[in-house]
């Protein structure tokens, strides 16, 4: 009993894997991030929400080791770093797996998930691969995630996306990553490979990593996410635990509450159909159950 | 969310059931060779059915040793291609290792072997700079060699003129040290009263050393992965740049083997030679199955390839046809063999 508490105290009290607070980012006189605080722990899914320019990208970057941040502070298991490089913040255990450059499409799927990390025989100048062996678990890790393959040595860009971005994640898992940043891995993908994506976040998230997922998508963002930072024009519109926030309002947010509203009085202006537009637009934005105000919290 | 999310997984089971459906045949197939080999048993059979002295265990072995000098250079333009890149100043470097070998030896009459030696660091340079600069200037290859191979072409000529007021280097035969270079780069022995030179051995060896570093290293890996996708590479924490350059002057490296070869053949070396021959490593490479754009391909499909390019070039003299054809002929080979890589690939993509 008293262990137990013990063991939750001092869960409660570690330092979260990655910790930003007021981050930002200047490049030259352009403001690309301001002000942005976020947190991930293990086991823990982060959600970072924003439309295109949001300055989701930059927040990536920055957490990854592309760029450091000229403000605020970021920490790693509660200690402040200035990453280098990428290959620096990976050593730390926080990976990132982005939309485009997950694989290599001409490779096979073993030597893709090794890439980089291959498994040698041997020393020196004469040290082999361990084919085999790298074959094997290739598809021992991709059948643990439940990526059922017919052939690793199938050349990856034979997959479909859903299933590449999955082997991605599940290298990245294999090779000790604690902190998972997935950049819009579900943004080109159709509704039921994005589920199989969403599916092997839980999965990791269950493993004990603490996963930050980027996507301008509340409705695939809400059924995994433990937090939520929304962005916009490169500053924080909020922050928010699940408990603290509906999918409703998440979507509301995210659709920008506030643009709507303004969007539905210019429509209205218009008359004729641009007004009945308007109209339904006033439904849809009730049915939200938001006023512009709302979406400034 | 459970239900987007409950998706039913079945145990994989140990041997895949879906793979029974793979034949060897389409395993066979998917290697990128394939195109080149039906290709080369096409030619040979054609050569062996109208050209009565093609048929000579004589002319096998002159043809292997003229695809052999062709295809060494090949073996790292194929590296090169396989890691997404091109190099147009290979034909000539080729050229300026042989120069610079011969010159160096003659006029500071040193050992044969100190010019050896100083030629390699030469063609390591060149191939050094070309790679540097590809990688620093993001500049495409084919420009930046593009660039290299007309200095060089002008390097070549001019420096010889001034070195030995020719337009080629003296004799270099009586200088010490040269027979064992001879010995080493252009020798020649009988097996079975048939005479065999030795850059067919080496040829062998590169082949051999280049597929094993393709096929079972992390080096390998990493070259096709830099052809590939240098981004998603460069995400992974392969070192692109690295990669590249190392090829370029793995390039290097092979054209001073080929460039010694010609010095010590000829013992004098004409400063205008090996214009051209660049495109004929790149046709070996691409015959052979490297995909212009990187990521695939295979260094015994460029040694096919070579070997196709040597069997076309003697074959028209030894059929008795008119030799003026013959870069009609390996335009069309080439064209030809471009088709049917790509219908075997789409084949073997198809038979998955």
């Amino acid at each position: 009993m008293t262990t137990a508490t013990a063991e939750s105290t001092a869960e409660r009290t570690r330092a979260p894997l990655v910790r930003l607070v007021d981050a930002g980012k200047h490049y030259g006189n352009i403001i690309a991030l301001q002000g942005v605080s976020l947190e991930v722990g293990g086991g823990e899914v982060t959600c970072v929400l924003g439309d295109n320019g949001a300055g989701k990208s930059t927040l990536i970057k920055i957490i990854a080791g592309l760029h450091k941040h000229d403000e605020g502070s970021y920490e790693v298991d509660g200690k402040p770093v200035h990453f280098d490089s990428p290959r620096e913040a990976l050593d730390r255990g926080i990976a990132t797996v982005y939309q485009d450059l997950a694989v290599v499409p001409l490779m096979p799927v073993w030597r893709n998930f090794f890439l980089g990390n291959e498994v040698r025989k041997g020393v020196g100048p004469v040290s082999l691969m361990d084919i085999r062996f790298m074959k094997r678990t290739a598809k021992k890790e991709l059948s643990d995630m439940g990526i059922d393959l017919r052939d690793v040595d199938q050349p990856i860009g034979t997959l479909s996306g859903g299933e590449r971005q999955c082997v991605a994640i599940a290298r990245a898992v294999y090779f000790g990553a604690k902190v998972l940043i997935l950049d819009e891995p579900t943004a080109a993908l159709g509704v039921k490979q994005s589920g199989v994506v969403l599916k092997y976040v839980l999965q990791a998230k269950e493993r004990g990593l603490g996963v930050i997922f980027i996507t301008h998508n509340p409705h695939h963002a809400y059924p995994v996410g433990d937090r939520f930072l929304l962005l916009k024009r490169g500053r924080s519109l909020g922050y928010y635990s699940k408990g603290e926030i509906s999918r409703d309002e998440l979507t509301a947010l995210m659709a920008g509450g506030a643009e709507l509203e303004e969007l539905h009085h210019e429509l209205e202006r218009g008359g004729g159909a641009l007004a009945e537009a308007a109209q339904e637009m006033e439904e849809d934005v009730k049915e939200l159950g938001i006023t512009p105000a709302g979406g400034r919290t | 969310m459970t239900q987007t999310l409950d998706v039913v997984q079945k145990p994989p089971p140990s041997r895949d059931e879906r793979m029974a459906t793979r034949s060897p045949l389409s395993r066979l197939l998917n290697r990128p060779e394939v195109g080149a080999l039906m290709g080369a048993i096409v030619i040979y059979l054609i050569f062996f059915g109208v050209a009565e002295p093609f048929r000579s265990a004589d002319s096998l072995s002159s043809v292997l040793y003229l695809s052999s000098t062709y295809g060494i250079p090949a073996v790292a333009v194929a590296l090169l291609m396989i890691g997404g890149e091109f190099d147009l100043s290979a034909g000539v470097a080729v050229t300026s290792s042989a120069l610079v070998a011969s010159m160096f030896s003659y006029q500071f009459t040193t050992n044969m072997w100190i010019g050896v030696l100083v030629a390699l660091v030469v063609a390591l340079a060149i191939g050094f700079i070309n790679g540097y600069l590809v990688v620093k200037t993001g500049i495409p290859s084919f420009l930046v060699t593009l660039g290299t191979f007309f200095m060089l072409r002008g390097l070549n000529l001019a420096i010889t003129k001034q070195v030995t007021g020719n337009v080629g280097t003296n004799d270099v035969s009586d200088i010490q040290g040269f027979d064992s270079a001879k010995k080493v780069f252009a020798s020649s022995f009988d097996v079975g009263g048939v005479s065999i030179r030795i850059t067919l051995i080496w040829w062998i060896v590169f082949v051999a050393v280049a597929t094993w570093v393709l096929l079972r290293t992390h080096l390998g890996n990493w070259i096709f992965s830099t052809g590939g996708s240098a981004a998603s590479s460069r995400a992974v924490g392969v070192p692109v740049n690295r990669v590249k350059i190392g090829l370029f002057m793995t390039v290097g490296f092979l054209c001073w083997f080929t460039g010694m070869h010609i010095l010590f053949n000829n013992n004098t070396v004409q400063s205008g030679i090996g214009l051209g021959n660049e495109f004929i490593y790149i046709v070996a490479a691409v015959v052979g199955g490297c995909l212009l754009t990187g990521g695939y391909g295979s260094v015994i499909g460029a040694a096919i390839g070579a070997f196709i390019f040597g069997m076309a070039n003697l074959g028209i003299v030894y059929a008795g046809w008119n030799p003026d054809w013959f870069y009609f002929f390996l335009g069309a080979l080439l064209l030809g063999a471009i088709l049917l890589n790509n219908w075997v690939r789409k084949r073997a993509e198809a038979m998955r």
